[in-house]
């Protein structure tokens, strides 16, 4: 047995730098707080990849499985002797896989950050939220127990509140940041209502015997029933909806975009690579009870998925913000990811589509954190956020140019890039298990690859525009995490996921299916070609195509008009029918009832204050008739 | 032994005294005089324990020890009384309980 209890410093250490770099920080080294917490990411990035190493090939399995090993364990708080929440490190292939890749993308986005915040102010706090980020994106991935998720997976979402309203007076980043806020906290709602049913009825937090396939969760939780589904269907569904708020996928996803109001480094970290996995991590975590004990709550996961992923993708089709064109991109393929753990079953080869879907999350880590910092170096050079004021950059930023190309030929599933072997994962996964679910995943396959080139033509190619100065590229602390992550795009699909991260542990031979891979490329081709039509130079045909489909188009744009709707239902419907009743009540009920008692007491006391005359003789009469009249009461009454 | 003397005299006598101890208090404006009239008071009362004492319970003593404890309370209370008159002198330059009506509404 191998010692991993110093994988506890792994998350210690960046909470140890967030405290330091926000306390003492600002007045002692603003310069330097961003070299230290860089530092300090690289120590647990190091850490990291040890504890990956040693837990894939040198510890032993057990018949033929990856075991889940806590590595440290604590009782946190003490209730009786049943009810107690811990705080621990476990390890098992998924945790494992994650703190790789949050590590790898968190130290990439640090050092960038060295080259993009430079000379903003709030460096330094910017780099304390950045610590803290970590920290509890890695408490979250390293939870033994569920209670300790929810109580990380706030954390995460303080964070990226935080980090969203980083340039705290902006109005919009302001809005952006508690709409991030309001939006995930609803949703996290329905994920502590889904813990406490399912913790009610397991008597358990702890995830290795919640998802022990022949625990009690599993094999009695299906018996109670309430509104024709079993109560643990339920506490899934419920817990799904918290996973739905943080992956943004619909009807929750509406804070996604907006949270594009924060620094870039921000966007590629938390809401692409990191944080909105979450809510796949969490499917993921929880798995054996979706599949075994819960199988029309992981039907849900598989179509709210499938719906987020092709919702999404249209709408990037026409978003012009670079960004927000990303933002829906990142939701598209955590819709992706979605869909994969829906139509998977549970061990050896059924467990196909959980393994497709984290090789997905950690190949779309990599190259989505490449195409926002790719982003962030246009946005740096440019100034400018717009597509619109954008082309012909690939002569000025030759480095984030050929990034950016790899990334977007990655998401396109190009081979034989590590996007293709993902993808098409899914892709077999979709393929055998929903006919449906498969062609509308196909579609959007065809639209990624469609919207990307119409990102990469309209920056890099298209029309030559006049800049007020002319563009540069990034300093090297950004170019060399782009060039890092671009080799990581290229690499990471030929990791051999089936024989490490598997739904119960254990490897199966899993080959490329030529029926699903060639048209899955042809129509990654098709979308690539369609762009560079219309696109590569200028062109009246995208204005034109625009106008003939104008409402579509105009749906489309206005992102379905899910904003609006929100908007209608809690203006119109909740504030106006609900909340102005309940707050009229309240004034004209509850405080007038306060109120005519406090202005009873007044006025009665206003009368009879003239009692209070500060003459002490008088005082002095009124106790004695007042005992006199007693002492009557008592003798001649008192019988 | 007052054995001749029956026990309605002792009763009538703090009876008296007890009514003075109040006319006085309610009547007369100078605090030291009020302060008298309650040590008036409190001894009418001390005649009643002594008197029930004797003729009620004639070989307990609590009656005895009462008044004994009131009489040291009485002492203290006149202590107390006397230091506040004192402080009520030097800030209102007067003793009289009518003018000073600070503490009304």
């Amino acid at each position: 047995m191998i010692n991993f209890s110093y994988t506890i410093w792994i998350p210690l250490l960046p909470f140890f730098m967030f405290i330091f770099l926000g306390l003492a920080g600002h007045k002692y080294f603003p310069k330097l707080s961003g070299i230290l917490g860089t530092c300090g990411l690289a120590i647990i990035t190091v850490l990291s990849y040890i504890t990956a190493y040693k837990y894939f090939f040198t510890t032993e399995k057990v018949d033929g499985a990856f075991q889940k090993i806590t590595a440290f364990n604590t009782t946190w708080l003490q209730f009786t002797d049943k009810l107690h929440i811990d705080l621990g490190v476990l390890l098992d292939p998924i945790s494992v896989m994650m703190l790789v890749v949050i590590t790898t993308v968190s130290l990439m986005v640090h050092i960038y950050s060295l080259g993009y915040m430079k000379g903003e102010k709030g460096f330094e706090r910017f780099f304390a939220f950045l610590s803290l980020f970590s920290f509890s994106m890695l408490g979250l991935v390293l939870a033994t127990n569920i209670f300790q998720m929810y109580i990380f997976w706030e954390l995460v979402g303080v964070s990226s509140f935080l980090l969203i309203g980083f340039y705290y007076q902006k109005p919009s980043a302001v809005r952006a940041s508690k709409k991030a806020f309001i939006v995930t906290r609803f949703a996290d709602l329905g994920f502590l209502i889904g813990i406490l049913i399912l913790s009610f009825n397991t008597k358990t937090f702890d995830f290795i015997s919640l998802t022990d396939p022949s625990g009690t969760a599993i094999t009695q939780g299906s018996g109670i029933g309430f509104l024709g589904l079993s109560i643990m269907t339920w506490s899934m569904i419920f817990v799904f909806m918290g996973g739905v708020g943080k992956s943004a996928m619909f009807p929750f996803h509406i804070w996604l975009p907006d949270a594009m109001e924060g620094p870039t480094p921000v966007s590629a970290l938390i809401h692409a690579a990191t944080m909105v996995v979450a809510g796949v991590y969490l499917v993921a975590r929880m798995f054996p009870i979706y599949a075994l004990a819960a199988p029309v709550a992981l039907n849900i996961v598989a179509y709210v998925g499938a719906f987020s992923s092709i919702f999404a993708a249209i709408i990037a089709c026409t978003q012009t913000d670079i960004k927000r064109v990303l933002a829906y991109s990142t939701m598209s393929q955590i819709g992706y990811m979605m869909l994969a753990l829906g139509v998977s079953g549970y061990g050896g080869h059924e467990g196909l589509g959980y393994m497709a879907s984290m090789f997905h999350l950690f190949t779309h880590a990599m190259f989505k954190a490449l195409l926002f910092l790719g982003a962030g170096a246009i946005i740096h050079a440019v100034h400018s956020n717009h597509m619109t004021e954008m082309g012909g950059l690939r002569k000025y930023l030759p480095i984030t140019h050929i990034t950016f190309l790899i990334a977007c030929l990655t998401i396109a599933g190009i081979p034989p890039l590590s996007g293709f072997f993902s993808k098409d994962e899914i892709l077999a996964a979709a393929l055998h298990h929903n006919k449906l679910l498969f062609a509308v995943e196909y579609a959007v396959a065809g639209l990624t690859a469609f919207y990307m080139f119409r990102l990469y033509f309209s920056v890099f190619w298209g029309k030559e525009t006049a800049y007020h100065h002319t563009p540069h590229e990034a300093p090297a602390t950004m170019t060399i995490p782009l060039i890092i992550l671009a080799i990581g795009s290229v690499l990471t699909g030929f990791i051999p996921f089936n024989q490490l991260v598997t739904s119960d542990g254990r490897a199966f031979e899993s080959e490329l299916e030529l029926m699903v891979a060639i048209p899955s490329v042809l129509i990654g081709l098709l979308g690539i070609g369609i762009a560079y039509i219309l696109y590569k130079k200028e062109s009246a045909i995208p204005d034109k195509l625009a106008a003939t489909f104008k409402y579509s188009y105009k749906w489309a744009y206005n992102k379905f008009y899910m904003d609006e709707v929100y908007l209608f239902v809690t203006k119109k419907i909740i504030f106006k029918l609900i909340s102005e009743p309940v707050a009229w009540f309240d004034r004209n009920v509850v405080d007038a009832t306060m109120n005519a008692i406090a202005s009873v007491t007044q006025g009665v006391s206003f009368r009879i204050r003239g009692f209070q005359s500060g003459q002490l003789q008088k005082y002095g009469f009124v106790f004695i008739t007042g005992a006199i009249m007693l002492a009557i009461l008592f003798i001649y009454l008192w019988k | 032994m007052s054995t001749g003397i029956p026990v309605q005299y002792f009763l009538v006598l703090a009876t008296i005294m007890f009514f003075t101890g109040i006319y006085g208090f309610l009547t007369r404006r100078n605090l030291i005089t009020m302060l008298m009239s309650v040590e008036l008071i409190l001894n009418a009362v001390n005649i009643n324990f002594l008197a029930f004492n004797r003729y009620l319970y004639p070989h307990k003593l609590e009656g005895m020890f009462f008044s004994l404890f009131i009489i040291a309370v009485a002492a203290s209370e006149a202590a107390v009384a006397i230091a506040i008159v004192i402080n009520i002198y030097r800030r209102f330059a007067t003793i009289n309980v009518e003018d000073v009506n600070e503490m009304k509404h």
